[in-house]
This record gives structure tokens, C-alpha cells and sequence, in this order.
């Protein structure tokens, strides 16, 4: 029997750019506001897991938080950095090893980053000289089948966009916190068709850093604690459609977030209904939208409905998702954008959303990163 | 004429192929894999025809490693040329991306009949693209 993990502390550097720390200082700052949220000193953390995708190892970090020699474990998996680092994390103190943990995730990109070299994705040279070797195709390649299959609208998509920045206005952490309205998302420049320059997120600089404990020490702490209830973890099944694909099977395959999510609700012993906020993957504008039916909380097409009618909005009734604005508004440091939805989430259970805060008492979080080259990583947390 | 962006990648002659490859399940699949990974598989020609499977169009400038017009020495954006790109359902085979050419973004749909075809890329290299059937039908009237 394994035993149950608990965070008992969150912190996170405002995302957005910030020229004057580099990735990992903004990393530590992290981890200094979740000790601080923990009640904590750093000699007490017992072990570490963290990374980034472009701005170095995190266990340098010790040179700053202090040389107390605790087992400090680089992640390097790319999107799914931050989720890793909280599924290798809460496995040390569900093993029984540890009593308290630190999931740390980072990351500084330049100006427009993120392009693929198609070597390091196994990929032939004219893929990425012809120009096809572009993340955004993907996800524009990705909706605009989906819209054709089940009936959804350009106006949907623009609905998503509006409902991120209008949400990323009330949230401290948020890079964008300017409000924009749907005809200037709809009329913005084409990116990729369908998807307008409102319609994808950027890449960006940000951190975050959770503290993880046995039940054991957080009674012995007297720490306000949220449950993990499940961590899980996929990497794409045969025949999926992921970003960076010259060429599909023709048979339909599964889809590494279909299978994070049912592993997670299994271990949960939930399901979708019982949710009180969603943190999803939004990329751009359709991911969220595919994404709302691949983790099933609707089925594919309701969620014309569901936008129309405002469902998912913090007070829309039905269930809020990315309340803080989700990856659109906060922008996107690879290795910390997954601990960012875990965050939001320990937030909203706790209660602390402040102009954000989800109405009622949420009971159930659910958090969703997806990225390349085809994985997800789901979290379910609870607040006892 | 120019040189092929990549000698394996379609086949010489009058009508050219995609290349993809079968591998030893019967599978096919594109583009044919390199070094270990093509062990066991035979090179394959992909049939010309197919249907459109989804599409987007590509508005702005890539970054490297692209080499179109817009990305060579003293280039820029002002001189790159907007494209259509998808992916064409190769019926009973694979699905492959391609360029899309011949079409505007307002005339594709699920579905489309689409031929495949040579086009001209940058100042060396041809690529390969698929256009509508009857774009092609007329042209060649």
C-alpha cells in the first residue's frame, strides 16, 4: 500500500519576461515562496526533481537555496518536464522513502522560439526545408479536421482566446493582463488557417516550484495540504497523430492524452462529472477545445454549446477551465508551464484564487499538459 | 527542372511516385525509413491520387531550417510566398503531408480528389506537392 502525498506548498515567479533573472533564479525564487508557503526552510526538503527545457539543470540551484546535500534529480523530458518531476516526486513519498519533496520546473525561451531541428526528431532534411516543420501547422492541421468532423466554429475558437485574457486580467501570475475582445482575436493576422495570432500562446519565462509531503509530516507540520489523488504519465500509442508527422497510418490510432486521462480517473476513483476545475493544455485556441473531449469532459462537438453558453467560465457554472488565463495568457516556459496548472489548481482548492477563485468550495482539481513528441501528463488533486 | 530536394523521395519518369516503404506487417509507410530502421522494409510507390484530410496555410515567414524564397542571404519576409499545405489520404496506404498547390484556401475540403505533382521550391530543388484533379485536368487542356 502506498502512501498518500500531500502539497503542502506552492510558489511561482510571474510568468512573462523578466530580463532581469535568468530561468533558474527565477526557479529558486520559486522554491523560496513555496518553502515560505510550507513554513519551511530548504535544509528540511529531502530530495528534488526538477528541470527545464532551454535554461540549464536545476540542481545548480543548490549553490543558491544551500549545500545540504539532498539528492537533487535533473528531468530533461521536454513538455512534460514539470509533470515528470511531479510524478517522480510524489513516487518518493508514496514509496515510503522520503516525507518531504520538491518539484521544481523552469524555463527562459527567446523571442519567438522553438524551432525543430528535423535530426533530432528522426526526421528527413527536406521536411524542415520545405517549411513543414512548424509546431503551429500541427495544431492548425489538428482543428481544422476536427471542425470539419464535428461541427465546430471559427467563432469557438475565438471564444477561448477571449475567455484566456479576460481571465489572465485577474491573475497575478498572468504575462497577459490585458483584456482583448472577440473581433480583434477573429480579424488578428492568419498564423495558420484557422488559428490567428490571438489564438496561439508564446513562448515565454516562468517557474514553479511545489513541495510535496507524506500525510505523516503534514499532520506533524499542522500544513495546509491538498491530496494527490493520481499522477499520470503517457507517451503516444500506434498509429496517433502527433506534431512533426510527414506522414499517418490510415488506421485512427489512440491518443497519449485519452490514455493519461482514463489511467488518472482510474487511479482517482472519479470521473469526469465529479471535477471542479480544469487546467488544459491550450497551445492555441483548438487544443483546448479538442482537449475539453479528450480528457472527456464532453463529447466531441458539444463544445460549440459549451462556449457559446460561457460552461466553462470561472463563474459559468459547468466547469472552469484554465482559470488563470491557461497558457495563452501566461505564455509558455516549457519546463514550468505543466507545474503552472498544478499550481493554479493547489490555488483554487485552497480556496486563495482571490478575483479568480472558482465559486462554492471546489473539491476536485484536474490539471493536463500535452506536448512533444506526443505525451500528456494528467494530475487529479483533492481538497479533504 | 531543378535538382530533387532529396534523390529518395519520389521516383524518376514521366508519371513520379512518392516513395514511401512496406514494412515486413504489410504496413506502409512515409517517408521510407533511413539506416537500421529501413532494415526489412521495401521501397514502395505511393499511388498519385488521393483525398484531402486536412489543410492550413502558412502565412508567415519559417524559421531555419526552411530554404524557400524569403530565407536566403539578403531575404526576408517581404520576399516569402504564402503556401497551403495538408495532409492527402493515400487510399488503403498512408497519409502523407504535402504542400497543396493549384487551390485557393477557400476551395479545399474534407475530401478533395488531389493529384500528386512536381513543383518548383527555391532556386535549386524541386519539391513535391499535390493540386486539385481538375486544376490538373485543365491545365493540361
Amino acid at each position: 500500500m502506498s502512501e498518500n502525498v500531500y502539497i503542502i506548498g506552492a510558489g511561482i515567479h510571474p510568468f512573462g519576461r523578466t530580463d532581469s533573472r535568468s530561468g533558474r533564479e527565477q526557479g529558486v525564487y520559486a522554491v523560496r515562496e513555496a518553502l515560505a508557503d510550507a513554513g519551511l526552510d530548504w535544509p528540511d526538503i529531502e530530495c528534488a526533481y526538477g528541470g527545464s527545457a532551454a535554461a540549464g539543470n536545476a540542481d545548480i540551484m543548490v549553490n543558491e537555496l544551500g549545500l545540504t546535500s539532498l539528492p537533487f534529480t535533473n528531468v530533461a523530458n521536454g513538455c512534460a518536464t514539470g509533470g515528470s518531476a511531479l510524478a517522480a516526486s510524489q513516487q518518493a513519498i508514496a514509496s515510503g522513502m522520503y516525507d518531504l519533496a520538491l518539484a521544481v520546473g523552469f524555463d527562459k525561451h527567446p523571442r519567438g522560439a522553438f524551432n525543430a531541428k528535423p535530426a533530432d526528431y528522426g526526421l528527413p532534411e527536406w521536411y524542415g526545408q520545405t517549411g513543414m516543420m512548424l509546431t503551429t501547422q500541427f495544431f492548425a492541421l489538428k482543428i481544422q479536421r476536427y471542425m470539419q468532423l464535428h461541427g465546430i466554429s471559427r467563432t469557438t475558437l475565438g471564444r477561448v482566446a477571449e475567455k484566456a485574457f479576460r481571465n489572465g486580467t485577474i491573475t497575478p501570475h498572468a504575462w497577459r493582463r490585458s483584456p482583448v475582445d472577440l473581433d480583434t482575436i477573429m480579424n488578428a493576422p492568419m498564423i495558420n488557417d484557422p488559428l490567428t495570432k490571438y489564438m496561439f500562446c508564446s513562448p515565454a519565462e516562468g517557474a514553479v516550484a511545489l513541495i510535496l509531503a507524506s500525510e505523516k509530516k503534514m499532520k506533524e507540520l499542522g500544513a495546509d495540504g491538498v491530496k494527490i489523488r493520481a499522477v499520470a504519465v503517457k507517451t503516444r500509442p500506434p498509429n496517433s497523430f502527433e506534431v512533426f508527422q510527414a506522414g499517418i497510418s490510415i488506421e485512427e490510432g489512440g491518443k497519449p492524452t485519452v490514455l493519461a486521462s482514463k489511467a488518472a480517473f482510474e487511479k482517482a476513483g472519479v470521473g469526469p462529472e465529479d471535477i471542479s476545475v480544469a487546467q488544459l493544455q491550450d497551445t492555441e485556441s483548438g487544443a483546448e477545445i479538442m482537449h475539453m473531449a479528450e480528457n472527456g469532459f464532453c463529447k466531441d462537438g458539444e463544445q460549440e454549446e459549451w462556449l457559446a453558453n460561457g460552461w466553462t467560465e470561472i463563474n459559468g457554472g459547468k466547469l472552469p477551465v484554465n482559470t488563470d488565463g491557461g497558457c495563452l495568457a501566461c505564455g509558455e516556459p516549457i519546463g514550468a508551464s505543466g507545474l503552472r496548472q498544478v499550481y493554479e489548481n493547489v490555488q483554487q482548492l485552497r480556496q486563495r484564487g482571490g478575483e479568480r477563485q472558482v465559486p462554492g468550495k471546489p473539491r476536485l482539481g484536474y490539471s493536463h499538459v500535452y506536448g512533444a513528441p506526443g505525451l500528456s501528463a494528467v494530475a487529479i488533486l483533492e481538497r479533504e | 527542372m531543378g535538382e530533387k530536394i532529396d534523390p529518395n523521395l519520389w521516383s524518376d519518369g514521366a508519371e513520379p511516385h512518392l516513395m514511401g516503404g512496406r514494412l515486413p506487417s504489410g504496413e506502409i509507410v512515409f517517408p521510407m525509413p533511413v539506416g537500421d530502421a529501413a532494415q526489412g522494409v521495401e521501397p514502395y510507390k505511393l499511388s498519385r491520387r488521393g483525398k484531402l484530410w486536412s489543410w492550413t496555410s502558412q502565412g508567415f515567414l519559417p524559421k531555419e531550417p526552411y530554404e524557400g524564397p524569403g530565407s536566403g542571404p539578403g531575404e526576408g519576409p517581404p520576399d516569402f510566398q504564402p503556401f497551403l499545405l495538408g495532409y492527402v489520404e493515400l487510399p488503403g496506404e498512408v497519409i502523407v503531408e504535402s504542400r497543396i498547390v493549384d487551390a485557393r484556401l477557400e476551395d479545399l475540403h474534407l475530401g478533395m480528389d488531389l493529384e500528386f505533382c512536381i513543383v518548383p521550391f527555391n532556386a535549386r530543388y524541386d519539391t513535391f506537392a499535390f493540386r486539385p484533379i481538375a486544376a490538373a485536368e485543365s491545365k493540361a487542356a
